[in-house]
C-alpha cells in the first residue's frame, strides 16, 4: 500500500468581486491532481511559478483547506480530519521550506527552533534529553552541536536550510514535503543540500515530495516525476523516462529550458 | 536596535530628560505622601502672599490663594507621569489582545473586531472621555482607565497589521506544520517579532495621555483640587491670565517639556526600529 495517496485533489480560491464582495469566479490553483508516494520513495513535482505545486504541498499538510478530493496517509483519510485529530499525524508529515531566511524565527536560537518540535510531540522528554537530541540532529545535518546557541542571522543560507531540515527531522517523520528547498541557495550549496536529503532518506527511509521548478535538480533526487502546469498534472513518469522520452509539449519546453553544459 | 537608538543624539537627550523627569516625579511622589513641605507645602494657602510674581522665596511666583507655583508643579509631576504610563498600559493591554485576535483569526472575527474599532474611532475621543468622566466622577484612576479604554484602537490596528504580515511568514507556517497550538504561535513566534513597533506606539502614547489629562484638568474634569496637576494649575490660573502670566507659563512649559521628551524619544526609537536590515 502506498504511504500517501492523493486522489483528484482540488484547491480553488474564490475570487471576490463587486461592492458586495460576492464570489464571481475561482482561481483553480490545483485542479484534479492525483498521485501516490511509496514509502522510502521520492516523487518530484516540477512546474513553473504559479503552476500550483506549492499549493499541492500545503494542502497535503492541511496548511490551506482543499476544495475537494481525497488524501490518504498511511490508510487514513486526512482531509476530513479536524485539526485536533490530525495533530498526532503532523509528527509524521513534515515540511522543508523554500526561503532559508524566512523559515526560521529570527528571535529564537537554533537550538530552541529545533527543540520546539520536540516539546510539541515528545512532551515527556526532559530538558537534558532534549538538548542531547538537538545536538544529535545538528550532527545529522552536518552542523556542530555548539551551534545550538546561535541565532539564525549568524548562519549562511545553506546552514539555515540545514537547521530547517533538522527541525523537520526532529519529530521523526515518515514523509516530508520539500518545497523548493534549494532554489534560494547557491548552486554549489544546492548539491550539498540535495545530497544531504538523499543520505537522510537512505538512513531513515523517509519519503519525499520534492517540489522544484528546476528539472535538473529534481531528476537527480526523484524516483518518479510529475510535471504540473496550470493546476493539472500534464505528465507523470519515472525519472529517467521523462528525460529520454518526454510526451507532453510543456515537458519538452521545460527540458529545453535546462541549461546545457559542455 | 538599541545601538542605533544611542546613535541618535536628540533621542539620547530626550531619554535623559525622561529619566530626570522620573527622578523628580518619584521623589515628589514620596515627599507628597510623607507630607514633607519641600520646597514649600504645595497646598498651603497664604492670602497675604497671593499672586506674587517670581521672587526669591517663590521661584515661580504664587497663585491666587498664595500657594507656591514651583512646589505645585513639582508635586503635580507624578500625577502626569502616572496618567501617561497607566493609561498607556491599559490601552496597550486591550489593543494588543484585540489586535492579536483580529489579525491571527482573520475572517469574520477580524471583521467584527475591526468594525468595533472603526465605530470607536468615529467618536471624537476627547468628548467620549469627558462624558465618561462626568458620569463616573473625576478621580485619578477613573480618568486614567477611561483614557486607556478610549485610546487602544490605534494600537489594535497596528498589532493586527503586524500579525497579518507575520502570520504568513514561513516560520509561522513551520510552527503550524509541527502542530504548534495557536497561543504558542501567537506568544512565541508572532508577538516577539512585533514588539518593536508596539513599544514605539506605547512610548508615543504617553505624551498623548498626559496632554489629554491636562486638557481634562483645564476643563475642570481632571484630577480634582486641591491636588495639584499641571493641567489644573493652568485652569486655576486662566482667570488671572492678564495679571499673572507665571501661573500659565511654567506649568505649560512643564507639559511641553515632558511631552516633547517623550515624542522625541519615541521618534528616535521608531527610526531605530524601522531599519530592519539587521534581523536580530
Amino acid at each position: 500500500m502506498a504511504l500517501l495517496e492523493v486522489k483528484d485533489l482540488r484547491v480553488w480560491f474564490p475570487v471576490l468581486g463587486g461592492i458586495l464582495r460576492r464570489k464571481v469566479d475561482d482561481v483553480k490553483a490545483v485542479d484534479g491532481v492525483s498521485f501516490t508516494v511509496e514509502a522510502g520513495q521520492t516523487v518530484g513535482l516540477v512546474g513553473e511559478s504559479g503552476s500550483g505545486k506549492t499549493t499541492v504541498g500545503r494542502a497535503l499538510l492541511k496548511l490551506i483547506p482543499a476544495t475537494s478530493g481525497k488524501v490518504t496517509f498511511d490508510g487514513k483519510d486526512i482531509l476530513s480530519m479536524s485539526e485536533r485529530r490530525f495533530r498526532p499525524l503532523r509528527r509524521e508529515m513534515q515540511m522543508i521550506f523554500q526561503d532559508p531566511f524566512g523559515s526560521l524565527n529570527p528571535r529564537m536560537t537554533c537550538g530552541s527552533i529545533i527543540g520546539e518540535a520536540l516539546t510539541i510531540h515528545f512532551r515527556d522528554m526532559s530538558a537534558s534529553e532534549r538538548r542531547d537530541r538537538v545536538a544529535e540532529l545538528l550532527r545529522q545535518v552536518g552542523l556542530k552541536p555548539e551551534m545550538a546557541r546561535r541565532y539564525p542571522h549568524e548562519f549562511s543560507g545553506g546552514q539555515r536550510q540545514r537547521i530547517g531540515i533538522a527541525r523537520a527531522l526532529a519529530v521523526k517523520p515518515r514523509f516530508i514535503v520539500c518545497d523548493e528547498p534549494v532554489s534560494a541557495l547557491d548552486v554549489s550549496v544546492q548539491a550539498q543540500i540535495v545530497n544531504l536529503l538523499m543520505d537522510l532518506q537512505e538512513e531513515l527511509g523517509i519519503s519525499y515530495l520534492f517540489i522544484a521548478h528546476d528539472l535538473a535538480v529534481v531528476e537527480h533526487i526523484s524516483d518518479y516525476i510529475l510535471v504540473m502546469h496550470h493546476g493539472k498534472i500534464v505528465e507523470a513518469a519515472p525519472a529517467g523516462e521523462i528525460y529520454r522520452n518526454p510526451q507532453h509539449e510543456y515537458t519538452k519546453t521545460l527540458l529545453a529550458a535546462v541549461p546545457q553544459f559542455a | 536596535m538599541i545601538r542605533r537608538f544611542f546613535r541618535n543624539r536628540l533621542g539620547v537627550a530626550a531619554l535623559l530628560a525622561i529619566c530626570g523627569l522620573f527622578a523628580v516625579a518619584v521623589t515628589f511622589a514620596i515627599l507628597s505622601y510623607l507630607k514633607v513641605p519641600f520646597p514649600q507645602d504645595p497646598n498651603l494657602t497664604n492670602l497675604e502672599r497671593k499672586l506674587l510674581p517670581p521672587n526669591p522665596v517663590n521661584w515661580l511666583g504664587t497663585d491666587n490663594l498664595g500657594r507656591d507655583v514651583f512646589s505645585r508643579i513639582l508635586h503635580g509631576s507624578y500625577i502626569s507621569l502616572t496618567v501617561g504610563f497607566v493609561a498607556v498600559a491599559v490601552s496597550l493591554m486591550i489593543g494588543v489582545v484585540v489586535g492579536a485576535i483580529s489579525g491571527y483569526a482573520g475572517r469574520w472575527v477580524d471583521n467584527i473586531l475591526m468594525r468595533v474599532v472603526d465605530a470607536i474611532m468615529c467618536f471624537p475621543s476627547f468628548f467620549l472621555i469627558l462624558t465618561a468622566v462626568a458620569l463616573l466622577g473625576p478621580s485619578l484612576w477613573n480618568i486614567v482607565v477611561v483614557i486607556g479604554l478610549v485610546s487602544w484602537t490605534g494600537t489594535a490596528r497596528l498589532v493586527r497589521a503586524e500579525f497579518l504580515t507575520l502570520r504568513e511568514t514561513e516560520y509561522v507556517r513551520a510552527a503550524r506544520t509541527l502542530g504548534q497550538r495557536a497561543p504558542a504561535i501567537i506568544f512565541g513566534h508572532i508577538l516577539p517579532n512585533a514588539m518593536a513597533p508596539i513599544f514605539v506606539t506605547a512610548v508615543l502614547g504617553i505624551p498623548a495621555a498626559i496632554l489629554t489629562e491636562a486638557g481634562l484638568s483645564f476643563l475642570g474634569f481632571g484630577v480634582q483640587p486641591p491636588q495639584a496637576t499641571w493641567g489644573n494649575i493652568i485652569a486655576d490660573g486662566k482667570t488671572y491670565l492678564l495679571d499673572a502670566w507665571w501661573l500659565i507659563l511654567f506649568p505649560g512649559l512643564a507639559i511641553t517639556f515632558s511631552t516633547l521628551s517623550f515624542y522625541l524619544a519615541g521618534d528616535a526609537l521608531r527610526q531605530a526600529a524601522e531599519t530592519r536590515i539587521e534581523r536580530k
